[in-house]
């Protein structure tokens, strides 16, 4: 059966707009069921606040089921909170205790701009898979699905990769900032497909010069690893370097071959 | 005003209308295609997949979410896999197993031409998705792994892990951002549709609002698709994201397109149940668990024993029971009633008697605790979390939910609503899955539409358009709507009440679901319909929405969602109250066989109801559109 916890205090960070400076507001939540996930407590916080003719506090979340990579906030410090291999929709009430203070922030990077309150601007992710995180593939000319035998360790390697949400809690957990294990995990999803062969070279060149223009540099702190909700292995970061370094030859060879 | 729902499905057999259509199809050349403008609205699966064929094909594209990014679609969410006639397995499958399967699953309520389409295109998908890098599972020679899904004799569905949705949707993602990237897309994202403009009769663009700023803004095309996906979110209790809405094939419905068969929903029987009362949104588990999950509650009501010490003469397999040759497979429909029955019974388990049990120690026992991990891993790990029970030690607890809508926009065979150059792809069309879509048909749907139909299609209408002058946004019908869209949200924020959009959202939600869900009567129907309009009546006068429309204001947002919820959930009452008989999804108690399954009417109802706005939400006006069984006989659906 469902336990309440009591007397939560909240220190929540709060700015209007992109350009106004924030600050943190405090509220408490007097009883809370611990069957409720952590967003449901905003939840009630904000009907709350609505009901006192105040602003709810805004967040970006959406499926509450740990895949749409939509929601993003820092608890008490931690990207998605203290749970490991979860999201913070997936995260529930019952991993806190009455009478704990929480705070909660939005992602902090350079990279992701904050909107307003919790919410940040993540776009700099898609100008990465716009660059080169795709097979091109136009409709229609696509061989039997079987034609091409992928070992099942080679599929799994590459989903394990895919199962990227692009929540950005990688980013959010970096002290330097750095989109190293999405990108990374985006490229190695595709360039360990025998699908992915034929642009493997410039894919890696062209993401990781995106991914350097947005974001901070990689100095494998390990620490997004940590905070990634599908856990994905530093080890993709490792597997996109070699492959970027090969890129600056391979990619050379092939221009000047006209 | 007369309407014919004309199917446009090409005369002759139906195994030959789609290549009937695609050679007699009009072609618009590719140096021409440059001159035509489509609208998508919507990122999903078929949205992400329409406009990303499209702008390949040359076109100029103009896609909308309202979402940060495409990737976040709710087609993100889908577990358990997508269905091909490939027959790979070689157990006897084909596309006319497949089309008959997914007819009979809709319980011969959808229309032949577009489902044998379907199955046809169903093995493109595959070869599509696989060139694409989508990550299926495999077997350990490197062929792709099937598994078998309810409402199937055979193994035609593909997954990757319990994640097939996501892995999909990346995909097709992947492709839009190609084009985004070449400059042939233009992505507007954190905007919503919230009007469409006709001129003349036909489709001339849409009015969006963009949320960060709350500007409203008239975009014109030649042709717009609504790719907006389902409204199962008007029970505010469902396996949708929160952000689900039925708005932009709402605003379509109130100007001119048909709206078809709102009752058929579908509750989904494998969902967590609900634990508390603040609870915003239930989660579903895939239907795959059910290949190696048996369904089952205690004999005895009052049996409080845990599920391990109740002996194996003490409990009723109620699937295997009833339905032994599907057993645990059978369709959704059936399992959903079948789960409760078992509840309202009073054998319902858990702290609040309110889930069936799915239990997985046979089948850790047979295949060792590994293999299980193995195939649904991912899905027991996220029980764990929400349900704080461990699932290789004790069952899972599981009860239906809102989670699929089978009606929607009506369309002809080209995908095309009653308004001219407004298509509908998806979930937010009626077309394919009658009265109970089969597990793993949702996602192949989408990527049809989008990959496979509306490319052709869409060319069709826009071919004898080539070098004419279409409306542009200076029209004053763009005006017009404009101003309304400002209005309305104006509206909402000048009411000043003292109730919040979300609890008019969960009160609407209570009204459809214990009125309009798994079961609908008369009687119930009829006070559903006596109460809604004044709860609505309660919104206009006492909404309160803080903040203001000028910038992001996520109240604001529900606001305009929660209203077009009202509107739809009233046609949903009059659909349910008009269609005497059961099919699918839709259960009305009066008509049911002795043994408590549905009993459709087939002389009266077989027909797709299309209702049209009239003004005014109780007052909509019912067109039919006869359903012809040519290639299958209508039967009584058995799963026995």
């Amino acid at each position: 059966m469902s336990n309440h916890l009591k007397n939560l205090k909240l220190k929540i960070w709060r700015q209007d707009g992109p350009n106004t400076s924030g600050r943190f507001e405090d509220y408490i939540i007097d009883e809370i069921s611990d069957e409720a996930s952590f967003l449901e407590m905003l939840d009630v916080l904000n009907e709350r606040l609505i009901s006192d003719n105040k602003l709810p506090v805004v967040f970006d979340h959406d499926c509450r089921e740990g895949i749409c990579g939509t929601c993003s906030l820092m608890i008490n410090g931690q990207a998605h909170g203290p749970e490991r291999r979860t999201a913070t929709c997936q995260l529930h009430m019952r991993k806190f205790k009455s009478g704990d203070e929480i705070v909660i922030e939005p992602w902090r990077a350079s990279a992701f701009p904050i909107i307003k309150d919790l919410m940040v601007d993540r776009s700099a992710f898609d100008r990465i898979i716009e660059s080169g995180g795709f097979i091109t593939a136009p409709t229609g000319g696509a061989p039997d699905a079987n034609l091409i035998p992928i070992p099942k360790p080679v599929a799994d390697a590459a989903m394990d990769s895919a199962e990227c949400i692009g929540c950005g809690a990688c980013v959010a957990a970096c002290p330097n900032g750095a989109a190293n294990l999405f990108t990374a995990a985006k490229i190695n999803h595709l360039n360990v497909l025998p699908q992915g062969q034929a642009e493997r070279y410039k894919r890696v060149e062209a993401m990781v010069e995106t991914m350097d223009e947005y974001f901070g540099s990689c100095t494998n702190h390990g620490e997004c690893e940590a905070a990634c909700p599908k856990e994905i292995s530093i080890d993709v970061i490792a597997l996109m370097n070699k492959d970027y370094r090969k890129s600056k030859v391979k990619n050379r060879k092939e221009l000047s071959r006209g | 005003m007369t309407i014919t729902l004309d199917s446009k499905i090409p005369n002759g057999p139906v195994a030959d209308a789609w290549n009937t259509y695609k050679s007699d199809v009009k072609l618009v050349a590719p140096g021409n295609k440059r001159k035509f403008k489509v609208i998508v609205v919507g990122t999903g699966l078929a949205g992400a997949s329409a406009a990303a064929t499209l702008a390949e094909l040359g076109y100029q594209v103009d896609a909308f979410t309202f979402h940060d990014s495409p990737r976040r679609a709710h087609s993100i969410a889908a577990q358990g896999g997508i269905n091909a006639a490939k027959n790979y397995q070689g157990d006897g499958d084909s596309v006319h197993r497949l089309f008959y399967d997914t007819i009979k699953g809709g319980d011969f309520r959808a229309r032949e031409g577009n489902v044998h389409r379907l199955a046809e295109v169903s093995v493109n998908i595959i070869d599509q998705m696989v060139a694409q890098g989508v990550p299926f599972a495999r077997e350990y020679g490197g062929l792709l792994d099937n598994r078998s899904f309810g409402g199937a004799q055979v193994s035609r569905t593909f997954y990757a892990r319990g994640q097939t949705g996501q892995q999909l949707l990346l995909g097709a993602y992947q492709q839009l951002a190609r084009q985004i990237g070449l400059g042939n897309v233009r992505l507007f994202n954190r905007t919503e549709l919230v009007d469409v403009v006709t001129v003349e009769g036909r489709c001339a663009g849409i009015v969006t609002r963009d949320l960060m700023t709350g500007e409203v803004v008239s975009h014109a095309a030649h042709a717009v698709v609504m790719a907006t996906g389902g409204y199962g979110n008007v029970f505010f209790l469902s396996t949708n994201a929160m952000a689900c809405n039925v708005t932009a094939a709402w605003r379509a419905h109130r100007k001119g397109a048909l709206f078809a068969n709102p009752c058929y929903t579908q509750i989904h029987p494998t969902c967590i149940p609900q634990s508390d009362p603040t609870q915003s949104k239930l989660t579903l588990m895939s239907e795959s668990l059910r290949n190696d999950g048996r369904v089952w509650v205690p004999k005895n009501a009052d049996d409080n024993r845990p599920a391990a010490q109740i002996p194996e003469e003490e409990r009723d397999y109620i699937l295997e029971r009833l339905y032994p040759s599907y057993g645990n497979l059978a369709p959704r429909d059936i399992s959903s009633r079948a789960a409760k029955r078992s509840v309202d019974s009073g054998r319902g388990v858990g702290p609040l008697k309110n889930g069936v049990y799915l239990d997985f120690s046979d089948a850790i026992n047979r295949l060792g605790r590994n293999v299980v991990e193995e195939r649904y891993g991912n899905l027991f790990e996220m029980y764990e979390r929400i349900a704080g029970e461990n699932p290789y030690d004790m069952p899972m607890r599981i009860y239906p939910a809102s989670h699929y809508t089978m009606g929607g926009l009506w369309v002809d065979y080209e995908l095309q609503t009653t308004i001219p150059g407004l298509y509908a792809a998806g979930e937010a069309n009626f077309s394919d899955h009658g009265a109970n879509r089969l597990g793993a048909s949702a996602l192949m749907q989408g990527l049809a539409d989008g990959y496979f139909v509306l490319p052709y299609t869409i060319g069709n209408y826009l071919a004898p358009m080539l070098n004419k002058p279409i409306p542009g946004t200076d029209h004053p019908a763009f005006k017009e709507a404009e101003q309304a869209a400002q209005q309305r949200y104006q509206g909402y924020l000048d009411i000043k009440g003292t109730r919040s959009p979300d609890f008019f959202h969960r009160e609407v939600g209570r009204i459809i679901w214990d009125y309009c869900g798994m079961e609908r009567t008369q009687q119930g129907l009829e006070k559903a319909l006596s109460e809604l309009p004044a709860l609505y009546e309660e919104f206009q006068k006492d909404l309160r929405v803080t903040g203001d429309g000028t910038s992001l204001n996520q109240t604001l947002e529900k606001a305009g969602r929660v209203d077009d919820f009202f509107q739809l959930g009233m046609l949903m009452c009059r659909d349910a109250l008009e269609r005497e008989e059961s099919c699918g999804g839709h259960f009305r108690a009066e008509y049911q066989t002795d043994e408590g399954e549905a009993l459709r009417d087939d002389e009266k109802f077989a027909h797709v109801a299309a209702w049209e706005w009239t003004g005014e939400p109780t007052k909509s006006v019912r067109h039919t559109e006869e359903l012809k069984f040519e290639a299958v006989h209508l039967a009584t659906r058995s799963y026995k």
